[in-house]
């Protein structure tokens, strides 16, 4: 019997993880995500604070947070723009309606992106940008097409356009045509960065989740002998 | 020692404590052969404390109103100390308890533990089971994200696809014309307060129906048919404390290592436990790509969507879902084979229970998948299987008859 | 049945040890819920010290400021209001601030880091009313000979311009003074005092 149900077991795990791996749409680069690199991390806060923070919010995220990836209470009160205090969430001032009528929508609040939207695919969008005249906004991108957002780190990458190599080629290799302040490898640290520090965003207690697990475990592991034995001494009258 | 003991007494003059010890459990004699499958009892009522304390904790912060209700869920797993434990604990708690539920439902089946004299303890365990979808259900909005949003609106718009009255029951389900705050407020009553009453009374009348007739075992024998002619204790039976007690510890403690393992591991479960959807706030202007239920209802939902639309109406998917779990209740008379126990059945039940154990979980696989001719066309030969377990087993079960070993007297282990 | 002797002090011992660690995982598990319920990190931010700008606080007013939720009265003494303040320590009931309703470094005449500039809690020491300002020295509906202070209108309660309370009035205690300090001439932080609150 539990031999039937072992299979079927496999057989739904096996099917799980091909569900799991069905490919999506478009090719997705994978991030440099690196949690315990704090120098990443807070490179990619100030990124985040001088460029997202303008038009998204990140509501459910407190400045002091920052102290988590080793910023001082200093560092952080320097990188606040707004006369918003160090306890307090990443709010912003524009307001949704507004940002619909400009963009075409509003732009969502990023706190918690990176585990709606995974980081593969952020790093992507965020260095899958091309020009294309028939937007609204002059730009398009590979990873979300027909998006509201215009290219922010334009004059860091340059222009890159969609080069379709025949007509068969429906999805097209990104060229960049005109370079941009930072070379390419520069580029991708930098979003790297900021992918990386909005992975941390999305679960700032990663870190700590973990560590205390291995301490759980091991003690669970402890009481499991314990409490085995307990049950072999018991069970010596039955058998 | 001696104080404790005249409180005891004291109270036992008022409140039958002793009595109520030596019956259910020091003087409960339950059969000395349970194996692995037996463990999922206790685990189910653990979870069920898990899930109640966690809740009562997650409530304390959860804020059920349309604006507030998904940054309440940030608010406790960011800034409430120890949230993000309390709140993964329950998500892993909510998928865990089907888990141990279906395995203990499956007990059942390979065991015959729904049969005579049980068929009431099979019926109340239906009942929490349908409790238990009930109160998933109800709980999955409250995150408020997208896939709560619009799994709530699938499965309500599902009356509104009733005849003549649907469209209005609908619509007083909700308490609005699509899936608002005002469901989210009640839905919130029913999760909170109304079901867990319901399932704490159920659990109640489950173990005390239990109790009365006695656990069966792997070998399907009635231990209450050779007791010791003195003590008048059942021969193959052994007192539930010390000796289940002692083993179902050791159960708690391997199952609380998967479980912390997921919780502090892979509490997401690679979007199967908390759906990457659900961290995008309810947007009702915005439906998903895929809307897909948890996972633990995807067989139900392959059924559902297996069924075409008839006579201009798509209620026949509605029915023929619940058709799937009311089904189960009448398992006890369904089954016509002269032995309770897979060990001593004959070959044909054998190909029927994996050909529906096949059946139920590749419909859950099916659940998941976005429509395609192909899969809808496997979702109706699987629920064709599903349903035949069921409809055809007074036939098969007879026929078996032939082909089944003697049971024995006395338990084998 | 088995009919082997059973081993009565392994079983005690193994009761107990998995009694023990059993408690220590028990201990373990509750701690999240209990830490659950002291202050967010919400309600600790809104809890935060409270930056004030005293530079244009006349001698002679006072400024209402809140702090967790509670007035915090910012009072500038005039020398006139200092002058009286030492003249009537028989009328208190705690003159010397003996009780601990401020920190340390307020336990002077005066209860303030600065002689002229009072910081005080403005809620009442009895019930929790607030009082009413009463710098108006010579008032007859207080006796005469009032030096200014406070008048709490629920139970008749008074204080001095240090906060002190009176004798024979229901409040028990003076007037809570708040952890703070002077982070520069014009500016006061309320909430944090220089050891770090």
């Amino acid at each position: 019997m539990l031999n039937i149900a072992k299979k079927g077991l496999l057989l739904l795990g096996m099917l799980a993880s091909v569900a799991a791996f069905a490919s999506s749409d478009i090719h997705l680069d994978k991030a440099p995500v690196n949690l315990g690199d704090n120098a990443s991390l807070q490179r990619g806060a100030k990124t985040f604070v001088n460029y997202c923070l303008t038009c998204h919010s990140a509501a459910y995220m407190r400045y002091n947070r920052l102290q988590d990836i080793g910023m001082t209470e200093q560092q952080i009160k320097g990188l606040i723009l707004t006369d918003a205090k160090i306890g307090d969430l990443m709010k912003i001032a524009l307001n949704n309606q507004e940002a619909k009528a400009w963009f075409g929508a509003a732009p969502p609040d990023l706190t918690v992106i990176s585990r709606s939207r995974g980081a593969d695919w952020l790093y992507t969008y965020l260095r899958g940008f091309y020009r294309d005249d028939s937007r609204p906004s002059g730009w398009n991108n590979v990873a979300f097409d027909k998006v509201g957002m215009p290219h922010v780190f334009f004059e860091q990458q340059g222009e890159q356009v969609l080069k379709h190599e025949g007509k068969d080629d429906h999805t097209g290799k990104l060229v960049l045509e005109t370079p941009g302040k930072m070379k390419p490898a520069e580029y991708d640290a930098m979003v790297g960065d900021l992918v990386n520090y909005l992975v941390f965003m999305g679960e700032p207690v990663k870190a700590k989740r973990v560590t205390l697990g291995f301490f759980v475990l091991l003690f669970l592991g402890v009481l499991l002998v314990v409490s085995y034995k307990l049950k072999k001494e018991f069970w010596k009258d039955i058998h | 020692m001696n104080g404790l003991t005249q409180l005891l007494g004291w109270v036992d003059d008022r409140f039958p404590l002793t009595k109520l010890w030596k019956e259910h459990l020091s003087e409960y004699y339950a059969p000395k052969n349970f194996n692995f499958w037996y463990f999922f009892g206790s685990l189910a009522l653990l979870v069920l404390v898990i899930q109640i304390v966690t809740g009562i904790f997650l409530t304390m912060n959860y804020k059920p109103d349309a604006a507030t209700a998904f940054a309440s869920v940030e608010y406790i797993m960011r800034d409430v100390p120890g949230g993000w434990i309390i709140r993964y604990m329950h998500t892993t708690g909510a998928s865990a308890f089907f888990v141990v539920v279906y395995l203990h439902m499956f007990r059942g089946l390979i065991y015959g533990s729904y049969r005579k004299p049980r068929e009431l303890i099979w019926i109340f365990g239906m009942l929490i089971y349908l409790a238990l979808m009930a109160e998933g259900f109800f709980g999955y909005l409250l995150p408020w994200g997208q896939m709560s949003y619009w799994g709530a609106q699938v499965i309500v718009n599902l009356f509104a696809a009733i005849p003549v009255i649907g469209p209005d029951l609908s619509v007083w389900i909700r308490g609005d014309y699509v899936i608002s705050d005002a469901t989210l407020n009640r839905f919130f009553a029913f999760h909170v307060i109304a079901i867990p009453f319901v399932l704490a009374g159920l659990v109640v009348a489950h173990i005390l129906a239990l109790h009365e007739v006695g656990s069966n075992n792997p070998d399907g024998v009635e231990i209450k048919k050779h007791k010791d002619p003195v003590t008048h204790i059942p021969l193959d039976g052994i007192p539930f404390h010390p000796y289940y007690t002692v083993k179902d510890i050791v159960g708690v403690v391997v199952f609380l290592m998967v479980f912390f393992g997921i919780v502090f591991f892979a509490p997401e479960f690679g979007g199967y436990f908390i759906e990457d959807n659900n961290f995008i706030p309810a947007d009702p202007f915005k439906t998903p790509a895929h809307i897909a239920p948890v996972w633990y209802f995807t067989p139900f939902y392959a059924i559902l969507r297996a069924v075409p639309s008839f006579a201009g109406t798509q209620v026949w998917g509605v029915i023929a879902m619940g058709a799937a779990v009311v089904v189960l209740f009448f398992l006890p008379w369904l089954d016509k084979g002269q032995v309770k126990s897979i060990r001593y059945r004959g070959p044909i039940y054998k190909y029927a229970l994996t050909a529906f154990i096949i059946s139920f979980i590749g419909l859950g696989y099916l659940g998941v998948q976005p429509v395609t001719p192909l899969f809808t066309f496997l979702a109706q030969v699987l629920s064709a299987i599903y349903f035949g377990f069921f409809f055809l087993m007074p036939w098969y079960t007879r026929m078996d008859n032939a082909k089944c070993k003697p049971e024995p007297e006395r338990v084998t282990g | 049945m088995s009919e082997k002797t059973v081993d009565r002090s392994k079983r005690r011992f193994l009761i107990a040890a998995t009694s023990v660690v059993g408690g220590v995982a028990a201990v373990g598990g509750a701690v999240p819920f209990v830490l659950s319920m002291f202050p967010s990190e919400r309600a600790k931010a809104a809890g935060a010290p409270v930056e004030v700008d005293i530079s244009k606080v006349e001698p002679g007013m006072l400024l209402n400021v809140e702090w967790r939720g509670k007035p915090v009265w910012v009072v500038n003494r005039s020398p006139e209001m200092m002058d009286l303040l030492a003249k009537h320590d028989d009328k208190l009931a705690d003159p010397k601030s003996l009780a601990k309703q401020q920190p340390e470094y307020c336990k002077n005449p005066g209860r303030s880091i600065k002689p002229n500039l009072s910081v005080l809690v403005g809620i009442c020491t009895h019930l929790g009313c607030s009082p009413t300002f009463r710098k108006d020295a010579g008032a007859p509906d207080l006796g005469g000979d009032w030096p200014g202070g406070f008048f709490c209108p629920c139970h008749g309660s008074k204080f001095d311009l240090a906060g002190r309370v009176y004798k024979d009035v229901p409040a028990p205690t003076n007037l809570e003074v708040p952890p703070h300090k002077y982070i520069s001439d014009t500016r006061l932080l309320i909430g944090e005092d220089s050891k770090g609150a």
